[in-house]
């Protein structure tokens, strides 16, 4: 009945906190080279190198971290650059509204680690245990653990070598160039439906037309307003596919996304 | 703004984010949030992340710059196939990237 090597004595902490950190090294291919990209791009835009280091620990989240920067290269105000970073971030309570049941027995101190670590890959690579209700769901937390630590550790690593190489960089290399294509990379394979593909057109044609709007509103008028056309529509086409585009749509296999 | 507004914005900007990433796992099975809020979720990517890069390719000097001339908007043009094909960030910058530079030599 039971697999020999899913008996509860052969699963332990130790055991599915490396599960967990191997589940998530392939992703690493993604994220050490965008660790090291938002380094350069950050020094470069003339942040002191352990204000670069600072932010990856204490944001710990890649795109928005970018985001962060050239808004406050632009001069942004501040509280216009902490807003628009937590509606980058946003998509994060997707995850978090995922893996809370499996998470609800723990004591809080875990949900705060594990909360602190749930980025799009170890998100992605949380995904394999989720389901699992057998021995294993036992030590699940370790394996979160596991997997979060892993792209966190590198995540440091790599900012900190990318700060380290931003100032040999020539500053005419099309750098900012990265972000956009990032960003392509992550909306792009997940515009699934009519809904969605609407949503990032009308924020699209939105952030131009509000462009002049003061203090960069115009991309939180975007962003609303794509929202509530993707909800719109969502609306129409329900009938019949009522459950099609509610939960987290396919962040879960292990694509590489911004951490 | 000074280093140390700075590092203020990091605190904000990285609170705000850590409770975020806790929401849902904090307040699982005490409270249920509306299904419109869960709905509205989902779309947040897409808009939030199309709205900022938009400018990005669009524009230029604060117009509108719709022009075969314009690299990043054909570079980025690129980059939406080779991301809706290979589904890889990773071949999107390094596609993208190679179309950027291919053009500005170009045109």
């Amino acid at each position: 009945m039971t697999v020999p090597s899913d008996t509860p004595e052969t699963i332990t902490r130790s055991g599915e906190w490396w599960a967990g950190a191997r589940a998530l090294a392939p992703m690493l291919l993604g994220v050490m080279p965008f660790g090291l990209i938002y380094g350069v791009l950050a020094v470069n835009a003339g942040m002191p190198a352990w204000l670069a280091c600072a932010m990856s620990a204490i944001v710990f989240g890649g795109a928005s971290q970018m985001i962060l920067t050239q808004l406050w290269a632009a001069g942004t105000p501040a509280l216009v650059v902490a807003f628009t970073v937590a509606m980058v971030n946003l998509r994060h309570a997707l995850y978090s509204a995922t893996i809370a049941a499996s998470m609800a027995p723990l004591p809080r101190r875990w949900k705060a680690l594990i909360a602190y670590l749930l980025t799009d890959e170890a998100f992605a690579a949380m995904t394999r245990r989720l389901g699992d209700s057998g021995p294993r769901a036992r030590y699940r937390h370790w394996f979160y653990f596991g997997a979060g630590f892993s792209l966190w550790a590198s995540w440091q690593v790599s900012t900190l070598a990318g700060v380290l190489v931003g100032a040999q960089v020539p500053h005419d290399w099309p750098l900012d160039f990265f972000l956009p294509l990032t960003f392509i990379g992550i909306i792009v394979p997940n515009l699934k439906h009519r809904s969605q593909i609407a949503a990032a057109l009308v924020a699209t044609a939105l952030a131009v037309v509000c462009f002049a709007m003061p203090h960069k509103l115009g991309i939180m008028v975007a962003a609303l307003g794509g929202i509530a056309a993707g909800m719109l529509l969502r609306g129409r086409d329900r009938d019949g596919t009522g459950r099609s585009a509610v939960g987290p749509s396919r962040q879960s296999d292990g694509k590489e996304h911004a951490a | 703004m000074s280093q140390m507004t700075l590092l203020w914005v990091f605190i904000g900007a990285g609170l705000a984010t850590f409770l975020i990433r806790l929401s849902f796992i904090a307040v699982e099975g005490r409270v249920r949030l509306p299904a419109w809020f869960r709905t509205a979720l989902q779309f947040v990517p897409a808009a939030m992340l199309s709205a900022l890069i938009a400018p990005d390719l669009l524009m230029r000097d604060g117009a509108l710059y719709l022009s075969p001339y314009n690299a990043r908007l054909l570079a980025g043009l690129v980059a939406i196939v080779i991301a809706a094909r290979t589904r890889s960030v990773g071949w999107t910058i390094a596609g993208g990237m190679a179309a950027l530079i291919a053009l500005e030599t170009l045109i």
